[in-house]
């Protein structure tokens, strides 16, 4: 079987002409590639541009690849890009149960496998039996894992991380991001992640980029 | 696709009847109108409507009620926010203030005439004890000759209007900062404000008093409730011209429709003056530096004008609703000697079918305008996030150009085409007026959306459908639900669009409730104007339980 590593060929965004970042790199399964740099470098686009969000102001080219299929003209919801932003954005209408229910494919059919599959992603967070909770009535760690179990059960080919640990506060920013990596390593997944945060990029242990600096 | 075309069916059919109907003005006005044997332009109906009696005064009339009203309100609007805006009463009176939106212009129209007529509620309740009075005295309050009944009748309804697309402004500015900074410097309250917020504030809101002076110069239905009738204001001789049984006297109305356009134009063109000459005062006061260290007086009077229009509002439409259900009340009893459901026996079995049309064509002009503005803002979306000045006059304009001017041309057209007096048209004619009122209210909200649920919703593998039915949508449910309610309160306040396009044939409450007033049987308008105030509050009811009820289990998702 290939490697289902992501690739980005020559990918470059530019604002009103001004290149913002321009870089080729490749992640295999299980690393983390990070980002690192001063607020307004272009950082979180390139993720947005990865994901197939990026806001239409900015201008973009280059490939993105993942295990050899090209995702650069897809719409996002064709790559399968996980995300996680630095809030957890629980849907606020749905249970904790009916966020995970929303993300799992539709090709897994039956009530049943999809309420077993909902019960499994919780306990793997460390959250079983909180599937009938209201979001909101969560503690902020109790979120980010919700979040995390939610793009981990949509079967996603990558992890794109947009400064998802700053919310929380350092001890329960460790636990969350160990859980995040061990996460991605087990299923191998390729992630990217954007960061201020020296020590989340030491603890990601992949390659480190920056971005915006002379 | 679909949200792709929307903008352009939103131009066509906003712009496309103005402009249809604007010919259609225009070519009789001239004198052509092949159905009624007028084939040769000719300027014989312009210099017949120029020999009208006292054309010049209506005209007058009109452009003095369109500049007074928007100053007034502006004022008061203006100084209560410079003067108050962030502290605890502010927000009371926004409460009390907010939902006199909904009320139409025709009921509040009436609730200050059943208040201020000689035999109204407030000569009931100081007589005969103050003024002596046993029977109404002979004075003329309504109708005055100056029409200022009926600009007190406007700008009880346009403080509120003005009110709240102010306050949907002010987020955009720095209120606190630029506050305690002035007040630093050694300005008041009101200085700081005039001479630091204003000037970026007003740009936001000038559309909506440019509605202000257009609505006001142009208004039919509390001009005749309330305004003068020897000579009345140029837009109700219109409709009489128009309403004639003598098919020929629609030229001299299209010709008058076009003295209307004018006279509105002139209004806002004196208006943009009026925004130079304050704007160069305001300057000269700002760079001699005058503090107005002492404007406890200005925001006391600010204060009270903004809770005495509310107030006049509120006892109005009390006082509507005690008559509808009045048995004899003799004058100068403060309230009736029983009560009785008669009038509203007597008139339930006439007002099923205006009620009907009333509902059905204000559910559908809103149900069109939610779902065109939904995909119009998807689209704005999808290009990019930029509101273009051009959009937003778009939006702006069916409120800009005179009633009169435009309809009149369009309900010849639906003449021809033989679909007037049709519920479709009804309700497309309703929503060439609704739909701006749905996009203002719910452009805020859904712009305020944040957008990276939708990137998640995408990442987990969703289609912009599923997004925009289980995403979107429901998180925005309360905004589009108020919007909604606001659309079908417009609806339901239209006049001139159901005179003219339902042809007499099809009526609705307002429409009934407007043609009563020439009667002055109080205890049936009490009836038609109570349905007037109610259906747009159970608009809002329904806007605020269904989201409550749908998410009660979800503490986020309230207020």
């Amino acid at each position: 079987m290939a490697q289902k590593g992501l690739e980005l060929q020559s990918v470059t965004i530019a604002l009103e002409g001004r290149v913002l970042v321009a870089l080729s790199r490749s992640v295999a399964p299980g690393d983390v590639l990070t980002l690192m740099g001063p607020s307004g470098s272009g950082k979180s686009s390139l993720l947005a541009y990865i994901g197939g969000f990026l806001d239409p102001v900015f201008s973009a080219s280059g490939k993105v690849m993942i295990g050899g299929c090209d995702l650069t003209n897809l719409p996002t919801e064709d790559r399968h890009a996980g995300i996680l932003f630095q809030d957890p954005l629980l849907f606020p209408h749905m249970t904790v149960g009916g966020n995970l229910a929303f993300a799992i494919p539709a090709s897994i059919k039956g009530r049943e496998e999809r309420r077993n599959r909902v019960e499994e992603a919780l306990e793997g967070v460390g959250l079983a039996g909180l599937a009938g909770r209201d979001p909101a009535t969560l503690s902020g760690g109790q979120k980010a894992r919700v979040a995390l179990a939610r793009v981990l059960l949509s079967s996603p080919r990558m992890l794109l991380l947009d400064e998802p640990f700053s919310r929380l506060d350092t001890e329960l920013r460790q636990q969350v991001r160990e859980l995040v990596f061990a996460k991605a390593r087990d299923s191998r997944l390729p992630v990217v992640l954007v960061t201020h945060d020296e020590d989340d990029a030491a603890a990601a242990g992949g390659d480190v980029v920056r971005v915006g600096s002379q | 696709m679909l949200t792709r075309l929307a903008p352009s069916l939103a131009m066509l059919l906003l712009a496309g009847p103005i402009l249809l109907g604007l010919t259609g003005t225009l070519l009789p006005a001239f004198g052509y109108l092949p159905a009624l044997g007028g084939m040769h332009p000719t300027g014989e109906y312009l210099a017949r409507l120029l020999q009208e009696p006292a054309i010049f005064h209506s005209a007058l009339m009109s452009f003095a009620a369109g500049l007074i009203t928007a100053a007034v309100s502006l004022t008061v609007v203006m100084l209560f926010v410079g003067g108050w805006a962030g502290t605890r009463l502010f927000s009371r009176v926004l409460h009390l203030v907010s939902p006199l939106l909904s009320v139409p212009h025709a009921a509040a129209a009436f609730g200050l005439a059943f208040l201020v007529a000689p035999s109204g509620m407030i000569a009931r309740f100081i007589s005969p004890e103050l003024t002596g009075w046993t029977r109404p005295p002979d004075v003329l309050i309504l109708h005055d000759a100056m029409g200022l009944t009926m600009m007190a009748g406007l700008v009880i309804k346009e403080i509120p209007f003005l009110f709240l697309v102010t306050l949907a402004a002010l987020p955009q500015i720095r209120l606190a900062e630029t506050r305690a900074l002035a007040a630093s410097l050694g300005y008041g309250r009101v200085a700081g404000f005039l001479f630091g917020l204003w000037p970026q504030l007003y740009p936001q809101i000038r559309l909506a008093v440019f509605a202000v002076v257009a609505f006001s110069s142009s208004v039919v239905d509390v001009a005749t409730i309330l305004g003068p009738t020897s000579p009345a204001p140029l837009a109700v001789r219109l409709l009489g011209w128009m309403n004639d049984p003598d098919l020929s006297m629609r030229y001299l109305a299209s010709a008058g429709a076009m003295l209307q356009l004018i006279v509105t134009a002139a209004a806002l063109g004196a208006w943009t003056l009026v925004e130079r000459i304050c704007a160069a005062l305001r300057d000269s006061f700002a760079a001699a530096g005058k503090r107005l260290r002492r404007d406890h007086a200005i925001r006391i009077a600010a204060f009270a004008a903004m809770t005495l229009s509310a107030t006049v509002v509120i006892a109005g439409l009390g006082t509507l609703a005690v008559w509808s259900v009045a048995g004899l009340w003799q004058f100068p009893h403060a309230l009736p000697k029983d009560f009785t459901l008669k009038s509203w026996i007597a008139a339930g079995p006439r007002i099923l079918s205006p009620l009907t049309t009333t509902l059905v064509v204000a559910f559908f002009s809103t149900l069109l305008a939610v779902a065109l503005t939904l995909l119009c803002l998807a689209r704005e979306d999808e290009k990019g996030r930029k509101v273009r000045r051009g959009t937003m006059l778009l939006f702006y304009l069916p409120l800009l150009v005179p009633q009169a001017a435009f309809l009149f041309g369009l309900q010849l057209f639906f003449i021809l085409t033989n679909s007037a007096a049709s519920i479709v048209a009804l309700v497309f004619a309703h929503f060439i007026f609704v739909m701006p009122y749905v996009f203002l209210s719910l452009s805020d909200p859904w712009r305020a959306f944040d957008r990276r649920y939708d990137a998640i919703a995408a990442g987990l593998g969703k289609g912009a459908w599923v997004r925009l039915l289980r995403v979107r949508l429901p998180m925005l449910t309360r905004a589009i639900l108020t919007a909604a309610a606001v659309g079908f309160a417009v609806s339901i306040g239209q006049y001139l669009p159901t005179v003219l396009i339902g042809a007499g044939r099809l009526t609705t409450i307002t429409s009934e409730a407007v043609a009563l007033a020439s009667g002055g049987n109080r205890r049936v308008i009490g009836v038609y104007a109570f349905l007037q105030m109610v259906l747009p509050a159970l608009g809002f009811l329904v806007a605020t339980l269904v989201p409550a009820l749908l998410f009660r289990r979800f503490r986020a998702m309230r207020v």
